[in-house]
Formats: C-alpha cells, sequence, structure tokens
C-alpha cells in the first residue's frame, strides 16, 4: 500500500507540476527524476504485491455506480511490475532522446503527459471497479494520445494520432457495452459483477474486441503500426511494451471475474492468437521502415501471449490443469519477455533515428561500426525477440510448446490433439519468420557498408541511452539463464490467475526441470563459444591475420549499391505470401534505345486498412453526409433536439 | 548403458567429418569415378587450421563470432540427439525444442554474418537460407509433433525407443527431407558449388578462411551426424536388447542414411529454386499424415 501510494503520488504531483517547468532543460531533468522514482517505487510496489499479497482498499467515501476500490493482487503486481520497469528505463532514456528537442517543443507538457500514462496505466492494473477502470482507461488512451502527438510538424503524425484516437475509442466502446451488461444491481465494483453460460462467451468476444484493440489483434491492430512509428522512440517502448499489454491485463482480469473458464474461450484465443502472430510477423518482414517493423513485431509478440492464454484456458476448460497451467505460465512469461527485448529494440530504433535522422533500413547498413553499443544490444534483442536459447524469448515459447506438446501424450481427446497441433504449427511458423525478420532488421541496419553519408558517420549518443539498453538486455539474459528462480518466483502470480480451477496434482515442476536443464545447456553454450573463441585467439596469435575487401568473386571494387537491400532480403518470403501482404511493386523503366534511369519500388500495405477500414469509414462517412440536414448551426434547433430527446427519456422511464 | 552414451557423442566428435567423405565416395561409385579419399574433409580440417585469416574491412564482431556458433552449437547438438536405442546424452523432457531452436541460433548468426561482408552473393545465400528454413522448421517440429503423440514420450529418446512399427517410414521420410533441407544438400542445395544458381549456404560462408572455416565445417559435419542420427533412430529395430548392439545398429542405420543421402545427391538435380518450398510443404505435409494416422 505505502509504496503504491507513494508512487501514485510522485506520479501525479510531477505531472500536475511539470507543464509549469518552461520549456527547456529543467523539465527535461525533473521529468525523468519523478518518472525514476515513481518507477522504482512502483516496482516495490509490484514485488511486494507478488510477495505478500498486496493490498485491497475501498474508500469510504461513495458515489453513484460503486467506490474508489483498488486491489493490489499478484497479477496486478505482475503487471505493475512490468509496466514500472518499462517505464522507469524509458524515462532515463528518453532524457537523453529529448535533449535536441529542448529548444524547438514543450518538454514540461511531453514529460507531463509521460507521468500520466504511467500513473494512468498503474491504475488500470489496480482499478477494481468498472467505472473507475474505465476512467483509467481513457485517461491512458489521452495521455498516450498527447504523446504520439509530439512531433506534430512531421508529416503523417497527425493523422496516425487520428488513427489511433478513433481505435482507441471504439475498443473503448466495445468494454463500456461489457461492463454495463457485467454489473450487477447498479453497481460496477469487481467483486460484484457477474456472468455465466452463452452470456459469457459474448461478454468475452467483447472482452476480445475492446481489449484487443488496445492490445493488437488482428484485425484490431490497424492503430499499432501507425502509432508506434510516430511517437518519440522512448513513447513507443512504453507503448508497445507496457501499454498494450493492458489488453492483455484486461482479458485475463474479466477472464478471472467470469470465471472458470470456458473451452470456448482458449479455442477464440488460441485461432486469433495464431492468426494475429502469423500476419503481424508476416507484415514486420515486409517493412522497410525500422519502427514499423518493431510494430508490426509487437502485434506478431501479442499474437504469441494470445496463443498461451488460449492453450491455457482450453486446458482448464477440459480438465488438463497441467497444460493449462503451462499454457496460463507461457503466455504470461512472454508478457514481461516482450517488454523487456521489445523496449530493447525501440531503444535501439530510436538510438538509430538519432544518429542517422532516419528510420529507413535502405538508408542505412554498417552501423555497427559507429554505434557497437547500440548495434550490440539490438543484436542481442533481435535473437532474444526470435525466441533464441539461451535468452528469454525461448523460455516462455518453450513453456507453450511444452503444454502443446504435453496435450498429445497419451489420448486426451481429438480435440485437445487438434489445438496442440495448431499452436505448434503457429508457434513454428512465427519462429521462422521472426529468425527472417530480425536477422533483415539488424543485418541491413548495423551490417554491411553504410548505404549513406550520414550512416557512415553515425556515433552514439548519450550516456544514458546506451545504460538503459545495456540494462536491458542484462534481464534478458538473465531470464535465459534462470528461468526456473523467474518462474519460481512468479508462482503466486500464476496461482492467483488460476484460483478457483481445479489443479489436482498438476504443477509446473516437470517444466521446470527442464528448464534447469535449457538453462545448463544456455550456460554451457555460451561457455563453448567463449572457451572456444579463447582458443582460436591463442591459436590465431602466430598467424598471419590479413585485412581486405570482401571477396567478390573476383570483382575487386565492390560498393555499397550492389549490397543486398531489405526489400530484396525479404522478397521471396514476400512473394511467398504475396496474397496476404498485398506488395504493391512498382517498376518505372526508360522505354528509350539507351535507358538510363530505372527506378522500382515495393511496399507492402496493411490489407485490413486498405480493403476493410478504409472502404468501411468511407461509407459510414457518406451515411453521416446523408445526415448533415439536421445539422443548420441554429441555437433554437439544437435546444429543440435536447427537449424533444429529453421527452422520449421521459417517456420510455414512465413506460417501463 | 551409460558408456554406449558417451561413445556415441565421442564417436560423433571422430567420425562426423567422415560423413561427408562418404556420401563424396558414393556419388563418385555412381559417376564411375575413383573419388576423393573417405578422410579428405579430415585433411582439409586440418590444412584449414593451420592457415592463417583474411578478415574484410567491412564486417564486425558478428563475423568472427559466427564460426564459434556454428561449432558450439554443433557440440552441442550431437550431445541432445540419441542415436537408436542410445539416449542423448543431455536428454530431458521436451528437448528437441531445444534442438531445433539451438540450430535456430547458428542459423541466426551464420545469415548475419554473410549480410555482415555486404557482398550481394552472401546477401542473397542469407535470404535464401530463412526463407527454406521457415519452411522446414514447421516440418520437423511437426514430425516431433507426431513422434511425440505416437510414443507418448516428452524426449528425443524415449520417443523413438516406444515408436510403434507402422508410421515410422513416413516420419522417417520426412525427417529425411528436412535432413536434406537444413544441412544444404540436393535437392535443396548443391554443396559442391556456390554458383549463383546454388547460392545458399556455401555461399554465405564465402568470406570466411582458415581456422574460421574449419570451424564451420567441423560444426556443419557435426549437424549432419545429429540428424542423421535422428532419422537413422527411426529406422533402427527395436527390441536390441544389448546397449552395445543397439548402438552397433544405430551406426549402420546411420552408414545408411548417409549412403542415401549420397544416392539421391547422385541420381537427382537440383530443384529450381521455387520448387523447393513445395517440397517443405510436401514434407509438412508427411508429418501431418503421420500425425493423423496416429490420432485418427
Amino acid at each position: 500500500m505505502f509504496f503504491f501510494t507513494a508512487a501514485m503520488i510522485i506520479l501525479l504531483t510531477g505531472s500536475l507540476l511539470l507543464p509549469f517547468s518552461g520549456r527547456g532543460h529543467l523539465a527535461n531533468i525533473a521529468g525523468p527524476l519523478f518518472a525514476l522514482t515513481g518507477a522504482v517505487l512502483a516496482l516495490a510496489a509490484g514485488v511486494d504485491a507478488i510477495c505478500t499479497g498486496g493490498f485491497d482498499f475501498i474508500s469510504p467515501w461513495n458515489y453513484q455506480l460503486g467506490g474508489f476500490h483498488l486491489k493490489l493482487d499478484p497479477l496486478s503486481g505482475y503487471f505493475t511490475m512490468v509496466i514500472a520497469m518499462v517505464c522507469g528505463l524509458s524515462a532515463l532514456y528518453g532524457r537523453d532522446y529529448l535533449k535536441p528537442y529542448a529548444n524547438e517543443k514543450h518538454l514540461g507538457v511531453s514529460w507531463s503527459m509521460f507521468l500520466l500514462l504511467f500513473a494512468s496505466m498503474l491504475l488500470v492494473i489496480t482499478a477494481w471497479n468498472g467505472v473507475l477502470f474505465l476512467v483509467a482507461w481513457e485517461i491512458m488512451s489521452l495521455s498516450s494520445f498527447f504523446l504520439v502527438i509530439f512531433e506534430s510538424h512531421r508529416p503523417g503524425v497527425l493523422a496516425a494520432g487520428w488513427t489511433y484516437l478513433v481505435a482507441t475509442h471504439l475498443g473503448t466502446a466495445f468494454l463500456m457495452v461489457m461492463f454495463l451488461l457485467l454489473g450487477q444491481n447498479h453497481s460496477y465494483d469487481f467483486n460484484v459483477i457477474q456472468a455465466s453460460g452463452p452470456m459469457a462467451t459474448f461478454l468475452f468476444v467483447l472482452a476480445v474486441v475492446g481489449f484487443g484493440t488496445k492490445a493488437g489483434f488482428l484485425p484490431f491492430h490497424v492503430w499499432l503500426p501507425e502509432a508506434h512509428p510516430a511517437a518519440p522512440s522512448h513513447v513507443s517502448a512504453v507503448m508497445s511494451a507496457a501499454m498494450i499489454k493492458t489488453g492483455i491485463y484486461g482479458i485475463l482480469r474479466i477472464s478471472i471475474l467470469m470465471g472458470p473458464f470456458q473451452a470456448s474461450w482458449g479455442w477464440i484465443l488460441i485461432i486469433v492468437g495464431a492468426l494475429t502472430g502469423i500476419f503481424g510477423v508476416l507484415s514486420a518482414l515486409s517493412q522497410q521502415d525500422l519502427k514499423r517493423l518493431l510494430a508490426y513485431s509487437s502485434v506478431e509478440n501479442i499474437g504469441i501471449i494470445a496463443i498461451g492464454l488460449g492453450l491455457g484456458f482450453l486446458g482448464f476448460a477440459t480438465q488438463h490443469p497441467v497444460i493449462g497451467l503451462l499454457g496460463i505460465a507461457g503466455g504470461m512469461l512472454h508478457v514481461l519477455n516482450h517488454a523487456l527485448f521489445k523496449s530493447l529494440l525501440f531503444f535501439g530504433a530510436g538510438a538509430v533515428r538519432h544518429a542517422t535522422h532516419t528510420l529507413e533500413m535502405e538508408k542505412m547498413g554498417g552501423l555497427m561500426k559507429g554505434m557497437p553499443i547500440t548495434g550490440t544490444t539490438f543484436v542481442i534483442g533481435a535473437a532474444a525477440i526470435c525466441a533464441l536459447p539461451p535468452l528469454n524469448g525461448f523460455i516462455s515459447e518453450f513453456l507453450i510448446y511444452f503444454g502443446s506438446f504435453s496435450s498429445l501424450y497419451g489420448s486426451k481427446g481429438t480435440f485437445s490433439v487438434l489445438a496442440a497441433v495448431t499452436v505448434i504449427i503457429a508457434l513454428a511458423l512465427i519462429g521462422g519468420l521472426a529468425l527472417a525478420c530480425f536477422t533483415k532488421a539488424a543485418g541491413i541496419v548495423f551490417s554491411g557498408e553504410p548505404r549513406t553519408r550520414e550512416a557512415a558517420k553515425a556515433k552514439e549518443s548519450g550516456v544514458f541511452m546506451p545504460i538503459s539498453m545495456g540494462i536491458l538486455v542484462a534481464l534478458c539474459v538473465y531470464i535465459g539463464l534462470f528461468s526456473p528462480q523467474v518462474i519460481g518466483f512468479l508462482g503466486p502470480v500464476f496461482d492467483t490467475t488460476v484460483a478457483g480451477h481445479p489443479l489436482g496434482d498438476a504443477s509446473l515442476a516437470p517444466a521446470v526441470v527442464s528448464l534447469t536443464m535449457v538453462s545448463r545447456v544456455g550456460a554451457g553454450l555460451i561457455a563453448l563459444i567463449v572457451f572456444l573463441g579463447l582458443v582460436k585467439r591463442r591459436w590465431m596469435q602466430h598467424k598471419i591475420v590479413e585485412k581486405s575487401t570482401t571477396w567478390g568473386c573476383g570483382y575487386a571494387t565492390p560498393t555499397a549499391k550492389i549490397q543486398y537491400t531489405a526489400s530484396s532480403f525479404a522478397d521471396p518470403i514476400v512473394s511467398m505470401f504475396d496474397t496476404t501482404l498485398y506488395p504493391v511493386k512498382n517498376l518505372k523503366t526508360d522505354p528509350g534505345l539507351f535507358p538510363t534511369a530505372f527506378s522500382y519500388e515495393s511496399r507492402s500495405k496493411d490489407i485490413f486498412m486498405h480493403h476493410v477500414y478504409r472502404p468501411l469509414f468511407s461509407v459510414i462517412k457518406s451515411a453521416a453526409l446523408g445526415l448533415h440536414w439536421l445539422q443548420r448551426g441554429y441555437n433554437q434547433l439544437y435546444v429543440l433536439y435536447i427537449v424533444l430527446t429529453l421527452l422520449a427519456l421521459l417517456f420510455w422511464i414512465l413506460w417501463i | 548403458m551409460r558408456f554406449t552414451i558417451f561413445f556415441h557423442v565421442i564417436a560423433a566428435f571422430i567420425l562426423s567429418p567422415m560423413i561427408p567423405g562418404i556420401i563424396n565416395k558414393v556419388k563418385a561409385f555412381f559417376a564411375g569415378r575413383k573419388g576423393k579419399p573417405v578422410l579428405q574433409m579430415y585433411y582439409d580440417l586440418a590444412k584449414l587450421v593451420q592457415k592463417g585469416a583474411v578478415y574484410s574491412r567491412t564486417t564486425t564482431w558478428i563475423f568472427q563470432i559466427s564460426p564459434l556458433v556454428t561449432a558450439a552449437v554443433g557440440i552441442i547438438g550431437v550431445m541432445l540427439v540419441p542415436l537408436g536405442n542410445t539416449p542423448g546424452l543431455l536428454a530431458f523432457s521436451g528437448d528437441y525444442i531445444l534442438l531445433v531452436y539451438l540450430f535456430g541460433v547458428s542459423r541466426f548468426f551464420t545469415v548475419l554474418a554473410a549480410l555482415d561482408t555486404g557482398s550481394p552473393f552472401e546477401g542473397m545465400g542469407a535470404s535464401r537460407e530463412v526463407q527454406f528454413a521457415l519452411l522446414a522448421e514447421p516440418a520437423l517440429l511437426l514430425g516431433l509433433c507426431a513422434l511425440s503423440a505416437l510414443s507418448g514420450e516428452t524426449s528425443m529418446n524415449t520417443m523413438v525407443i516406444s515408436l510403434q512399427a507402422g508410421t515410422r517410414p513416413v516420419l522417417a521420410c520426412a525427417i529425411f527431407i528436412v535432413l536434406l533441407a537444413e544441412n544444404a544438400r540436393i535437392p535443396f542445395d548443391d554443396p559442391t558449388t556456390h554458383l549463383e544458381l546454388t547460392m545458399v549456404h556455401e555461399v554465405m560462408i564465402l568470406d570466411h578462411s582458415g581456422p574460421d572455416l574449419a570451424l564451420i565445417e567441423y560444426g556443419s559435419a557435426l549437424k549432419l551426424w545429429a540428424y542423421g542420427s535422428l532419422t537413422a533412430s527411426l529406422i533402427v529395430p527395436q527390441g536390441i536388447l544389448s546397449p552395445w548392439a543397439s548402438l552397433g545398429a544405430g551406426f549402420v542405420a546411420l552408414l545408411f542414411v548417409t549412403v542415401t543421402v549420397g544416392v539421391i545427391e547422385s541420381i537427382m538435380a537440383r530443384l529450381r529454386l521455387i520448387r523447393i518450398p513445395q517440397l517443405l510443404v510436401g514434407a509438412t505435409i508427411l508429418s501431418l499424415i503421420s500425425l493423423i494416422l496416429i490420432i485418427r
């Protein structure tokens, strides 16, 4: 209770004070300080909640729709931990990142919004009342909107912010309906809300749509690839690594409250998750903008989380608590893992943008030489997100794989075998595509020859940017190598999630035994690489080692122009999936006898944005224009509308 | 029993460079040539280790670490796989998931090292490598999925031991196809050339020289051994009681797999690049068929 209250007070005070702190450097010192203090306190509150059970606070005063009710249980504590970690490191990073903007932007307001976003996320996680939850949800959406449009002078940023604002409010609309239907006796307190039977499934669908819009489920993901590249990098990290997880939290919390888990929920999540994951990583692969690629990859990882949770729900619903536990544990651990490596990658992208003033991968290359820290941490982050051992991404995917493989042993019914096969195919495909996607991102940006002069001159900037990236790498490696300890620490979180479900003698113990072996093999791999490296260095001491140009099959003067580009690297896969990715290829040739200039452009557009939402919204727009005659600009007319509405409401109440 | 496990690992360390030699002998036999000696790869490795190295100025630490990763992954890979009824040294439940993703680690670094040189050829190889791998991975995992459904077991070694005879050939075919794809053999890739048409795996290591190249070659040999053992385990007959006899049967089966690779390389041409995805999807379908056969 103490830590949480202290964190909230610090964050809200900071958010109120900072707009007055002026434009420049003072705000850029005070903002991160407030955020860091708040993050440390919130982290303590989260850890405390996981270890000792947290608190339950009901305010003495009451308002119409239920009280000001906060509850921090281990599940909330876990998400608090994730949010605090990401926000704290992003604030540290943001200090360096925002420095160049000190003279042109009002940094006080920006930091104030950052603190407000942080505080509102904590409130979303702890709110124990539907109305309070929605209020916090709305503050979260609006503060992040203002952060997205920070660089409003850049083309496309306002449009991205607009897309985000519309998407998030459409999602909220579904949530409002859901909470209205969940409420009992004019109270929306989480202790009394309930649902059962087909109604519960309907409400679950509403939750998947409403929360899924925030989380980035297919087909509600369209705002992510717009908003994340538009926002400053430390904000992209917070949004992608922490804020979209509130959607996952929402789905989990509502499912627990409506519990016990139903098989249909599991299937919905598995199918939505598989589609989201595959589509997300495919779209990521076809991008040329680094942050757009990362945004689509968040869609992919949200898919993996949904797959894990879906498998967990299905396991419990079909009386296979072991599978259930494994799915839940895998999905939940992936929340933390994705928060770590995705903020790491966004930090890397931000550092690259700082140095090269662009996010176009085709204009980069060879950045590893000028920016070794960013390059190295980015490569490690890329390996982690590809779920490669011995890093953290592998651990959560291992648990999900382990769960689906366990549903194959013996005879557990065709149904669960079907689910297992779906999960395994989806994860394997996502894994292969992610490897293609992130070798492309890391390889095209940091390896090879620089493609432009800016790329050749790129240098590291700041002290705090490398520090925050270094901390994240350490955490990724730690979870990869000490996964049994991490699973043990998170025990209460899993228990809270599955409370009320018959567990029997099911436990995570067999998986932990395997993870112990995975950790050992991982440590062994690192040790072996280091050992081989030392042996090689010693062996090579007296050998002739030369430096030369890259051997181009006899061609002695290679240039950066003949390198493989991001587009050419991804082209075979993009063409293979062209029905989903819709690559638009544009080849301009010179028809003359001695052709000189050729140009070739290929872009992948989001199939949902361009073939679903654009047409849909243009239909709505033309329909709305048809009602134009209602709006005349006369105040008298509007007063008349109000009176008519009130009368209609009066009659309606009298009627029933 | 324990001793045979160690024996398999040590045999893998020592004998794996012979596998490419045997394949080459088989190919030479089909072509009516005398062929290189079976031990050629040992000579090559010895020569490479003696040499110095040339590094491109474009490259960074990624290029330097990639051979180490390839070799280290190969070494751990052969410790994980069983051979016939002889379990893997590090066997535990779920080990096959680790095996698949471990080879992912070496692929990750090989591809990055290829891009690190800035060479267009290596970029082409890297691009194709990730394309084929993304199709090979579901095939392999589904094959393992079928294995585990069939045996009700959780680890590779117990899986292959308690396998019924019926679905073995189908699964062996599926995993064999993945073996050919993952180890850059015909019909997916031609290991003897790195000409433009066959630029997949060999072209990615074009810039490595000396001890680095030796590490890569040795790592690839170990990888071939690991996949070969897994395939061989599916064709070793069950019920051999003596551990040594079963290990012996495992080696014979591995030899058979090796010779089969050689025969395939002799009688087939490399597929057109656009046909390769179809073959890999075919392998996935084979795995799926065996899975359906099991759970029907």
